[in-house]
């Protein structure tokens, strides 16, 4: 009976990994096919694909269009984030409760919403439809993250803290520069690297807020739309491969903090 | 007399509606060590943090060394703090921690080490120089808190129930080190706690808190001995309390008139002024000699043999009697539900007007 039940949680298990990873596995097994079409039977191992995506001006362009937009998104969104969570911890603010809802709201937003609203708002003011609009777009999703985080690493106890170094002579700058960043380094590094991630992935917005120069994601839609192609393969395991990466770093350092 | 190192004038605070103190003065001699005792919410923290400069009062100023601290913040005071919960920067070793007060007043890094590892000497901990605080017990940390916050030379020291954290046996253990510590330094230190027994052990100056006003002050033996106030007396150390009204006054003594009869007491008061009496436990009887004066007739209730006496709670079988408190040697035989005839010594009455 009982290697019975220990049976059906193994193929259980299997089940639950196939169905999320299957995918993935295919993508990637069939990026690396040597003729023209990425169906059965497979005919590789080959690296010409990748060669392809290398040599396609259009593709490494935006791959370093996604990246410029996922770094530089995510720092502006991290800084915003851990000086609106440092304000809403220290000090007693009308309707904070309030306000701190408001401003995690965008999580629960869908991303076509708010692709939208500031596709209209861009047009108002004459922002034309370029990366640092896709920019900006990022830093409105990933900013309620940002935030979330690293506020739920501001407790008394932290607070307390703070009180002790000021009352040792701290300078407000030394306060933040010598206590506050290093205690809360796991949680910035973590918000920020989840942005990185989300930034890199994400489509609508950046779809709806650029025009010639655009991020890897919408690249790879121009490409799907003249047919499977195992280029399109290649290039989204490199997607998967950076994702896989920042996540594995993501969890290094949060792994790391939790002996302590 | 020395002059004074911390004058709290007139001090009130409020939180929102609710007042947390009202109208406190405290004067805080050099070299002293003072414990603010009283139960939660008596505003023996709040006044402490209204020291440390973490709150600024509504009403009232601070002194110290003769300078108006009242709104200078907590880096620019001459006052360190201890937290309860320690306050040990995580992320720095034991060594950085104690000497980062000197690191912010730009001491050279060798200089500030040397003095960190003198203060940890202070402390009995010189070896934990190199550790972090997460590798160090609740005891240990204490130390390094107080190394930390002494290592300055602040002119005050601000302990916030700094023991409340640790077990009973460690407490006592630290409570020994502190005033060895504070004779050491010198240092005035102000500590505030809601355990009587610390305040006792620790104070030379005893300050007894309820509800936003100080109750009592002084050497904790007058205190005990003598305690100004009804709260003082149940809150310092136990009392049995009976209520009583002054009926004639002479010119030396006057009688108080209680539910066991009328005793004369050497005092000032009033006539018709509603007083209590107290008898502290130790010179409560339950045997009586030719000088006591007795109390009625009790039912004993509950004896707990604590090693070198026993403490005996008795229900005074007069109507509106009180519950007596006493501590006995530990030989006398009593059992719950026997009668007792509770009686004391005319000159342990304490008479209490407040």
């Amino acid at each position: 009976m009982r290697g019975l039940m220990k049976l059906f949680s193994a193929i259980y298990a299997l089940a639950i990994y196939g169905f999320i990873f299957l995918p993935v596995v295919v993508l990637v097994v069939f990026s690396l096919q040597s003729t023209a079409f990425p169906i059965p039977p497979f005919t590789g191992p080959s690296t010409r694909w990748y060669e392809a995506v290398m040599n396609d001006p259009r593709l490494t362009s935006a791959l370093f269009n996604s990246l410029a937009v996922a770094i530089i998104s995510s720092v502006v969104a991290v800084a915003l984030g851990f000086v609106s969570a440092w304000g809403f911890a220290r000090f007693v603010l009308p309707g904070s409760a309030v306000m701190r809802g408001l401003i995690t709201l965008p999580l629960t937003v869908s991303y076509l919403i708010i692709g939208m609203g500031l596709l209209v708002i861009f047009n108002m003011i004459g922002l034309p439809k370029n990366l640092i609009a896709a920019g900006i777009g990022h830093v409105v999703i990933n900013l309620p993250l940002c935030f979330a985080i690293i506020y739920s690493q501001m407790g008394d106890h932290q607070i307390n803290i703070e009180r002790a170094a000021r009352d040792l002579g701290a300078t407000e700058w030394n306060v933040l520069w010598l206590v506050t960043l290093p205690i809360l380094w796991p949680a910035i590094f973590a918000s920020l690297f989840l942005s990185m991630t989300f930034s890199w992935d994400e489509f609508v917005i950046s779809f709806l807020l650029t025009r010639f120069d655009t991020t890897l994601p919408v690249e790879i839609w121009n490409l799907l739309r003249s047919g499977l192609n195992p280029k399109t393969n290649a290039v989204g395991s490199l997607v998967f491969a950076v994702s896989v990466v920042a996540a594995i770093v993501l969890e290094l350092i949060l792994l790391r903090r939790r002996p302590a | 007399m020395t002059e004074a190192l911390v004058e709290m004038k007139n001090i009130s605070h409020s939180f929102g509606r609710a007042g947390v103190l009202h109208d406190v003065s405290l004067t805080i001699n050099p070299g002293s060590y003072t414990v603010l005792l009283g139960p939660s919410g008596s505003g023996k923290t709040t006044l402490l943090s209204i020291l440390g400069g973490f709150l600024v009062p509504r009403k009232g100023s601070v002194l110290i060394r003769g300078h108006n601290c009242t709104m200078m913040p907590p880096a620019k005071r001459p006052t360190t703090t201890v937290f309860q919960d320690y306050a040990l920067f995580p992320h720095m070793s034991v060594g950085n921690n104690v000497g980062f007060g000197l690191r912010m007043k730009g001491v050279v890094k060798s200089e500030r080490d040397r003095l960190a590892h003198e203060a940890l000497v202070i402390v009995g901990l010189p070896e934990a120089f190199k550790k972090k605080p997460h590798q160090l017990s609740g005891g240990q940390r204490q130390r390094v808190a107080l190394a930390r916050a002494l290592v300055v030379k602040p002119a005050v020291l601000l302990l916030d129930e700094p023991l409340g954290a640790l077990d009973l046996k460690l407490r006592r253990q630290m409570q020994d080190e502190l005033k060895i510590i504070q004779k050491q330094v010198g240092t005035a230190f102000v500590h505030v706690t809601h355990d009587q027994e610390e305040a006792m052990a620790l104070a030379d100056h005893c300050v007894v808190m309820n509800q936003g006003r100080i109750e009592d002050e002084g050497t904790p033996e007058r205190v005990y001995a003598k305690p100004a106030t009804r709260f003082s007396a149940t809150f310092m150390g136990e009392s049995t309390i009976i209520p009583g009204e002054v009926t004639s006054v002479t010119s030396t003594a006057i009688s108080v008139n209680t539910v066991f009869g009328s005793f004369p007491i050497i005092a000032t008061a009033e006539e018709g002024a509603k007083v209590t009496l107290a008898i502290r436990p130790e010179h409560m009887r339950l045997i009586r000699d030719s000088r006591s004066i007795t109390f009625g007739s009790a039912e004993v209730t509950a004896v707990v043999f604590q090693g070198s006496f026993k403490r005996v709670v008795a229900a005074s079988k007069t109507l509106s009697g009180p519950t007596f408190i006493a501590k006995i040697p530990a030989t006398h035989e009593v059992a719950v539900g026997d009668t007792v005839t509770p009686c004391c010594h005319i000159e342990n009455l304490i008479m209490l007007t407040k």
